[in-house]
């Protein structure tokens, strides 16, 4: 064969593989598109979830799930947000390269990658039992911080990194303490970077299921007014919707609710991008 | 890298002020270790006394899962065997497709196509996993059995197709980092010598990227061993010990998903269920691992 036909040949296999990727993400977000625009209507957004004559949570709307999932997204902010930027940039500035960090970073690296089910055996071991949280808001809530804590943690590193050395070392010879340093020039200039990680991990967050399967999810609670309270969320009524027998009823609910879930964090997503690109085009080191 | 920049400690309420943020800080990244340290000592802590019960060999070697029968029995074999066919066969389908992607996305697209690709990678990235099971079980496994005529609507191939589909944005997303950050000058030297692109890509750029494509490779089977709702969405999740692609399987996590809220604190399923979670995080542990020192090794080749 001719080394430009092999050439031809190989890239035109590349970009087949390209355009089937491609595909995979238009057909799926095709078809909940479709099949779930159908659903959404104002009582869609304001009733909570009805049970049909069979008892099936099928009629009604979304709107307890969407609250739970808001309050979850809420509350994963307010514990997981100011633990991970802080502990990050301690190990990033204070420790700096040092081996103890190394080994740190290792650790949360390790963390990242644990699976979510996994942090729900713990959510109810600990949280649930040993500290007697229950099955509750706040146990799912701790729960979904933790997983979240070593994707804050690496993003946080990451922008922080970013920031050149030459300014630390200027704020530092013009007499600045180390935290007036972090204070004024590394956190506002990695803030767009670290802003992107935290908006990736909160929509991990609301998307995530079975750790809050095993915390405090349940089908049919009302909308939390404590933090001892069950709560119901919107990926695990999806889930629901597609365990129920009242097949043609159940599925509309899912793809609308899907539909939902998808716009919230595809929009999460959207925003970081953005949000991503605009810092690259203002700093350029 | 941050330098390591002496300051010398000020004097005063600065000083104390400093101090108590150090103390704070401290605090914070403590919190991944002691979450570590939690996470291994809870689930080794009750995945203890269950060992107590049965030895852990007839865990491992026991071709029966069926923790709330009577007799119960507690083989995790057929879950670890559902875990390992599922995520295989997604790695097949996923890692070619996936190389294939990233080839061209460092490759051969021009910018402006790039500029489109890659927030589409991200987006697929971010889909939340309890919507590729739906669609995996509503859509995709009506497809499948159109074609393969199986007994069974859900069952593990459907499952490992969904899994590759969620697996692909993280290896494209990491070997592309990777290629890109094999020196200009090497490809260009490459090229000077006569290559053209491919034979370039094929002889140069890949050799040199390959331990961060490996470990691009070895981080999405973390991912997909890991995953839970889509595969207990797509899978059927029917205890058996089968290595049929055709036939409905339940891995460990669905296990953990399906059975931790019907078990009781404390009991032999309880137990039992924590000593599946306990394998679970060390198989994905080992993985993240082995990536983990695949990246330091490329990125200190490359420095």
């Amino acid at each position: 064969m001719k080394r430009r036909t092999r050439e031809a040949l190989f890239f035109n296999l590349f970009r087949v593989c390209a355009a089937i990727v491609v595909l995979a993400l238009v057909v799926i977000l095709g078809y909940v598109l479709i099949n779930g625009i159908g659903k959404w209507s104002i009582d869609f957004f304001t009733q909570n979830p009805r049970p049909n004559v069979h008892g099936a949570l099928v009629e009604g709307g979304i709107l307890g799930p969407i609250v739970g999932t808001i309050y979850l997204m809420l509350l994963v902010m307010i514990i997981a947000i100011p633990v991970g930027v802080l502990g990050s940039v301690f190990l990033q500035e204070y420790l700096g390269s040092s081996r103890i960090a190394r080994i740190w970073w290792m650790v949360v690296n390790n963390l990242a990658g644990v699976p979510s089910i996994v942090w729900g055996l713990l959510g109810v071991a600990l949280l649930v039992y040993y500290l007697n949280f229950g099955l509750s808001l706040i146990a799912a809530a701790v729960t979904l911080s933790l997983l979240v804590l070593p994707l804050i943690m690496v993003a946080t590193k990451e922008a922080v990194e970013a920031v050149p050395s030459s300014l630390r070392e200027a704020s530092i010879a013009l007499g600045a303490t180390k935290w007036q340093t972090v204070r004024h020039h590394i956190l506002p200039y990695s803030a767009s970077g670290i802003l992107t990680g935290i908006i990736l991990s909160l929509s991990r967050a609301g998307g995530e299921t079975a750790p809050i399967l095993l915390t405090g999810v349940a089908v049919n609670a009302s909308i939390p007014g404590a933090l001892g309270d069950q709560f119901q969320a919107l990926p695990y009524y999806i889930f629901l919707m597609t365990q129920t027998t009242d097949r043609t009823q159940a599925y509309a609910m899912a793809y609308g609710a899907s539909l939902a879930l998808i716009a919230l964090i595809v929009g999460l997503n959207l925003v970081a991008i953005v949000l991503r690109n605009r810092f690259r085009e203002k700093y350029r080191w | 890298m941050a330098t390591k920049i002496r300051v010398k400690p000020k004097r005063g309420i600065r000083g104390i002020l400093e101090t108590g943020i150090w103390g704070t800080l401290l605090l914070c990244s403590l919190v991944s270790i002691f979450t570590l340290a939690m996470v291994f000592l809870y689930l080794v802590g009750n995945a203890l006394p269950f060992f107590g019960r049965l030895d852990l060999w007839s865990f491992l070697s026991g071709t029966s899962w069926n923790p709330f029968g009577d007799p119960a029995s507690y083989g995790v074999l057929p879950l670890l065997v559902g875990t390992i066919l599922v995520s295989l066969v997604a790695a097949v389908i996923a890692i070619p497709i996936g190389l294939g992607c990233t080839i061209y996305l460092s490759e051969i697209a021009d910018p402006k196509v790039k500029r489109i690709f890659k927030p589409a990678i991200e987006i697929l990235a971010g889909i939340p996993s309890v919507v590729y099971g739906l669609f995996a079980a509503l859509v995709l496994s009506d497809w499948l059995r159109s074609i393969t005529h199986s007994s069974s609507r859900l069952n593990a191939l459907n499952g490992a197709i969904i899994l590759a589909v969620m697996m692909v944005p993280i290896l494209v997303s990491i070997a592309e980092e990777a290629m890109n950050s094999v020196p200009r000058s090497i490809k260009e030297a490459s090229m000077a010598l006569g290559a053209n692109r491919w034979e370039t890509i094929r002889r140069t750029t890949l050799p040199a990227a390959l331990p961060g494509i490996v470990a691009a490779i070895v981080l999405s089977m973390g991912r997909a061993i890991g995953e839970t709702m889509a595969v207990i969405m797509a899978t059927g999740n029917a205890t058996q010990l089968t290595f049929d692609i055709l036939s409905s399987v339940r891995t460990m996590t669905a296990a953990l998903a399906i059975d931790v809220p019907e078990a009781v604190s404390g009991s032999v399923q309880y137990q039992a269920l924590f000593a599946v979670g306990l394998l679970l995080f060390i198989l994905t542990f080992g993985i993240n691992l082995i990536a983990d020192y695949l990246m330091t090794r490329f990125k200190e080749a490359y420095k």
